[in-house]
């Protein structure tokens, strides 16, 4: 079903497909994700945060009707977590029913505490059994290093091997984008196996209709009000934290709840803290509007 | 594009090698990779020729602005292929020598009375300013940096090891009397796990700190040699007028090498300095993303600040919230007479944990004490 769904699909029409479920990228985003799909090869997105690198795992997904499953990375993140564990209190449980039932076959016992429904599948393993699917291995760069090895390891031959149960294969590979904050670099034989793109805040005109596709409650006039205050802000490098997409749209529904028709200082101060996280910033922007509402 | 009758993949490898020249880290499967990549999108179409690229080519937003720069001078036909870096005048060879501490070599016979004399020769070498000294002096010295052996900094992990007391192991010892067909026995213990913290240099190279940018690079390198040894993280920046990465370049294991490395890749030896300026575009690009959080930051500087002292208290303040411990090393501290005076280091001192004097070996050894308790 997924080779019959992509087989056809040109970059452009892949765009609007993503579009039609309110996620939209520009034709760099669009053909990376479709070489992504077509050469079968793991998408790496890195970028600021909120610039929607999460939201295409979903967003592909959705457009293709496959089951996201979605790996979080975390320090210390271990196979047992990536993969699959043992779910051991349910097997002490069978021990025990097994005992008060009065079997004694030692060997058999053993081998049905190692059955299937005893297996915890974890994401990647899931990914796999579940195949069509897609897979986001989300902040890949908070994990460590040995993980990485690991994580290269299944997504160059998509399989896993069970030593009591056996190699589970993925009928069709999923579909993988991974997600990096560059808090460190990866190694470079994963991202050699990786598509690579860097996602940038959209311009002007893109991020209006981001607003008005993920927000449409909101008025033309203060989307785009909101839309060219958030540029301007990016524009200027004293912002610890620029504020991304995400925090666009969480401002242009604050002030959209505020009762806001246009922004002016007020409404704008009362709502500042959906737009930025930072003090100093806070204070940077107050002074910034002040000057632009003015102008 | 009008030279397709040479041949599409000849051409395209023939970019992928141009790229490679400038400096992006083409491998042999990126290259395939880009060929299977053009295949599959058409060759006719020059802007899916520059994406393709992108996305096979490319691993990192650095490797973008260059590929930008290639791809327009070389599809375009302009004579303005980024050539690379001449190589500088008296590259001097690799040491030859493995990174370790060479025991006296082969002069076991020797007098007695010479190996005396330079063993306070050497005595001596550890407490020089290394500004001051002269061409042969350095060659030594260089030698003896193999004798720092820094410890990394520890940090408790969010996992668990066994141990024999703390908190009760309740998976360890359940599967524990699994084993034993659910009889219980022996409780297991856990204790929170140690690891590694990340250490994080930042070096000025600007005009004022020239004499010091060869030790301090050298002092890098080893931090980060000793770093690998122990399963740490030691990630090294030139600071000046711009930032640049150095990482890579100081995990090559030899130091001559590495420093050879690291002078192609630094653009800014001994320009200006802007410390706050480029304090910030650190804590932007990677500080706050994670590089420094929960690290031990260590700046190496002299304070002398071209742009705005506020700007650099400010980033300085940052970075201290961001990192585990901010260490100020100043070649000029220890000196005799010295005053914090500096309008930059007016600025940063108050943002600081450690301020260490950093101008000889000596100082150097104590700088990793420093780093190592934080």
């Amino acid at each position: 079903m997924e080779s019959s769904n992509l087989a056809g699909v040109a970059p452009g029409e892949l765009a609007e497909r993503l579009g039609a479920t309110g996620y939209l990228c520009d034709d760099a985003l669009a053909t990376v994700t479709y070489l992504a799909l077509r050469m079968q090869r793991p998408l790496l997105l890195e970028g600021e945060p909120g610039t929607g690198k999460t939201a295409l795992a979903e967003a592909i997904a959705e457009s293709l009707a496959l089951p996201l499953v979605r790996l979080q990375c975390y320090e210390g993140i271990d196979a047992t977590q990536a993969l699959y564990d043992w779910d051991f209190p349910r097997q002490i449980l069978h021990l025990r029913a097994l005992e008060a039932a009065g079997a004694t076959a030692v060997e058999e016992a053993e081998k049905s505490l190692y059955d299937e429904r005893f297996l915890l599948a974890r994401p990647v393993l899931q990914a796999l059994q579940a195949s069509p699917a897609v897979l986001l291995v989300d902040e890949v760069d908070r994990a460590d290093d040995e993980f990485e090895a690991f994580l290269l390891e299944v997504l160059s031959t998509y399989q896993v091997s069970i030593p009591e149960l056996g190699t589970v294969r993925a009928a069709t590979p999923p579909i993988v984008v991974l997600t990096s904050n560059r808090t460190r670099e990866l190694h470079d034989a994963l991202k050699r196996r990786c598509l690579y793109h860097w996602i940038d805040h959209p311009g002007l005109e893109r991020e209006v209709e981001i607003v008005r596709s993920r927000a449409p409650e909101i008025s033309a006039v203060l989307g785009r009000q909101v839309v060219s205050v958030v540029q301007e802000l990016r524009g200027r490098d004293d912002l610890q934290k620029p504020p991304g997409v995400a925090e666009t749209l969480d401002w242009a529904r604050a002030l959209h709840y505020f009762g806001t028709a246009e922004i002016d200082l007020a409404s704008a101060s009362a709502t500042l803290g959906a737009l930025v996280k930072y003090r100093e910033d806070a204070d940077r922007v107050r002074h910034a509007l002040d000057q632009m509402l003015r102008a | 594009m009008s030279t397709v009758d040479r041949g599409g993949d000849e051409i395209l490898l023939g970019f992928a090698r141009a790229l490679r020249t400038a400096g992006v880290p083409v491998t042999q499967d990126r290259a395939h990779g880009f060929l299977a990549a053009t295949a599959t999108l058409g060759l006719d179409d020059q802007r899916a020729t520059y994406l393709a690229g992108r996305a096979t080519l490319c691993g990192s937003p650095d490797d973008l602005e260059r590929y930008d720069q290639v791809f327009t001078a070389y599809f375009d036909g302009r004579d303005g292929l980024p050539r690379p870096r001449p190589a500088q005048a008296g590259v001097p060879g690799f040491s030859g020598l493995p990174d370790t501490e060479s025991a006296g070599a082969g002069e076991s016979d020797a007098d007695e009375e010479v190996v005396r004399a330079r063993a306070s020769e050497a005595e001596v070498l550890r407490h020089r300013d290394v500004a001051t000294l002269s061409a042969a002096e350095k060659h030594r010295l260089n030698a003896m940096f193999a004798t720092l052996q820094p410890r990394p900094p520890l940090r408790r992990t969010s996992r668990h090891q066994h141990w024999h007391r703390g908190q009760v192991d309740a998976s360890r010892t359940l599967r524990a009397s699994l084993r034993r067909m659910g009889e219980p026995g022996e409780i297991a213990w856990r204790r929170r796990g140690v690891r590694p913290r990340r250490v994080v240099l930042l070096v000025d190279v600007s005009g004022s700190m020239s004499g010091y940018a060869d030790a301090l690079l050298r002092l890098a390198h080893r931090f980060t040699q000793a770093g690998r040894a122990n399963g740490g993280v030691v990630e090294t920046f030139t600071v000046g007028t711009r930032v640049t990465h150095l990482t890579r370049a100081m995990r090559i294991g030899d130091p001559e090498r590495a420093l050879v490395a690291a002078g192609e890749t630094v653009p800014d030896w001994s320009g200006g300095t802007r410390l706050g300026e480029t304090l910030r575009i650190f804590s932007d690009r990677w500080g706050q993303r994670g590089m420094a959080r929960g690290a031990v930051v260590v700046v190496f500087s002299d304070g002398w600040e071209r742009g705005d002292p506020s700007l650099l208290g400010e980033q300085m303040a940052r970075l201290r919230r961001v990192a585990h411990r901010v260490v100020w090393v100043n070649p000029h501290r220890g000196k005799s007479g010295y005053e914090p005076v500096q309008q930059g280091v007016l600025a940063a001192l108050p943002h600081c944990d450690d301020f260490v004097a950093g101008h000889s070996l000596a100082t150097f050894a104590e700088l990793s004490e420093v780093i190592s308790r934080a």
